[in-house]
């Protein structure tokens, strides 16, 4: 019998949610780690039932937690993120150089081979990795070398929120960064370079400088890891060249401002995003939670509400609040700023609410059971 | 034997309820506490004070006797009651709210 877990983050602790194949009635378990701020919980793709679960506190710092049995117990692992070496300085706001400092993991990314192996991406922004199960983590500072030093933090921080693992080519990791830009190893994070050609942004002095865009999010296809998707702060992205270069491809949306995108799990040219006002008026477009969908990999958009409110919505759907399950067919789900979780159940076409009042939601991953 | 309170999050973490009694060879101190603490309490580390810096997290304070002991260098002797275990030495989150 297959199913459907959800793990979601929130401002106080995580949820976890379940259903059968139908995805129609699920069960909710949570608050875990209440109280805390759970920005990103994943499962491993080898052993689903391991959950890297990232908890942070303004007081009390940093935990990651890991679950064997699929998020129904947990386990405190390490918290000691330590960057490599002297870590140097970036960009701040006043346009001063500032020291790299620790402050929290946004976003665990674990192995798609090895369940020991994972992947963490932290403000200030600096990718880490752990080989023993989360227990320690080493930094991989090769991407601070990638113009660290003009790197600068957005509104949200610093924060290394996107990571991709190809699962084609061997070593190939991409990551992003608000506000600096996506970047490549092709190496298994030992050497990085900027992918940010094409990117045009007005909100820094140099619109197509080689760092500083606020990306976003970044998605793939695992079946066509070499075209990826682009959430920018403006505009929607497309590369067909593992992220050498980009092309637009906001086409008709109504706003081409956003934070999470995602990509159909059967279907490589299908796409969704969130389409918000505007960087100052972080909310949907005349008060209407629409999902947009193109079936055509960017330019060409639709309107998904079914199901969705259409009048006096004002939440924001955050960058790692979407995820796709892998059934026929295809699940999406994403999660609001006002404590809504939505499911459909049919790529888009409809949607219902799994729950209606958490705390603010900070991710969403969706895990396909069998 | 040296009472330490912690808070709800920490006890939490730590998987304890209620106070936590800890053997400290004198002098006691800040850090001779939260050494103790640490060593019996691993998933602690990090949370009160910096993993590398040693310092006190910014939003953790250091309660004992009435006093706020936050901003004592950390090898500042505890008062008497607390090395005597009359009093506890309180660890807390600093009041945040809105």
């Amino acid at each position: 019998m297959s199913g459907v877990r959800l793990l979601v983050g929130t401002r106080k602790g995580a949820f976890v949610l379940t259903s059968d194949g139908k995805r129609e009635n699920w069960d909710i378990s949570g608050p875990h780690f209440a109280g805390w701020e759970i920005y990103h919980l994943k499962g491993s793709p080898v052993d689903p039932n391991r959950i890297y679960a990232s908890q942070s506190s303004g007081w009390f710092g940093q935990m990651i937690q890991r679950s064997e049995d699929g998020g129904k117990t947990w386990e405190a692992v390490g918290n000691e993120f330590v960057y490599d070496g002297v870590p140097g300085t970036h960009q701040w706001y006043d346009g001063t150089q500032h020291p790299w400092e620790f402050k929290r993991v946004w976003h665990i990314e674990p192995s798609l081979t090895d369940p020991d192996i994972a992947y963490a991406g932290a403000e200030d922004a600096a990718l880490f990795r752990t080989a023993d199960g989360g227990k320690t983590w080493q930094e991989l500072p090769g991407l601070r070398g990638a113009k660290g030093n003009l790197w600068q933090p957005g509104a949200g921080g610093m924060c290394l929120h996107t990571i991709l693992l190809d699962p084609n080519v061997a070593g190939r990791i991409f990551v992003a960064i608000s506000a600096a830009g996506a970047f490549r190893s092709d190496d298994a994070g030992q050497t990085w370079r900027p992918i940010n050609r094409g990117l045009k942004s007005e909100q820094i002095p140099d619109p197509t400088a080689e760092v500083g865009h606020c990306v976003h999010r970044i998605a793939m296809h695992a079946s066509r890891p070499g075209i990826l998707f682009m959430q920018k702060h403006w505009d929607v992205m497309r590369s067909e060249n593992a992220g050498d270069s980009w092309n637009e491809v906001s086409g008709n949306l109504p706003t081409d401002f956003g934070f999470p995108i995602d990509v159909h799990a059967h279907e490589p040219d299908t796409i969704y995003v969130v389409p918000i006002k505007s960087d100052s008026e972080h909310y949907p477009p005349e008060g209407k939670l629409r999902v947009y969908r193109s079936r055509t990999g960017g330019n060409e958009w639709e309107a998904l509400t079914k199901g969705l409110p259409q009048s006096d919505c004002y939440v924001n759907v955050l960058r790692d609040a979407m995820a796709v399950d892998s059934l026929d067919k295809c699940g999406v789900y994403f999660g609001t700023t006002g404590g809504q979780v939505y499911a459909s159940a049919d790529a888009g076409d409809t949607w219902n609410p799994i729950v209606r009042d958490l705390p603010a939601v900070l991710s969403v991953e969706a895990q396909t059971l069998s | 034997m040296i009472r330490v309170v912690l808070p709800f999050h920490l006890r939490k973490l730590a998987r304890v309820d209620g106070e936590v009694q800890l053997d400290v060879e004198a002098p006691v101190t800040q850090r001779s506490v939260l050494d103790a603490l640490e060593v019996r309490y691993p998933v602690l580390r990090g949370t009160i004070r910096d993993h590398v810096t040693q310092k006190r997290r910014a939003f953790v304070r250091f309660f004992a006797c009435e006093q706020d002991l936050s901003h004592d260098p950390p090898d500042t002797p505890l008062p008497d009651a607390v090395a005597a275990g009359d009093e506890s030495f309180v660890v807390l989150g600093a009041m945040a709210g809105g």
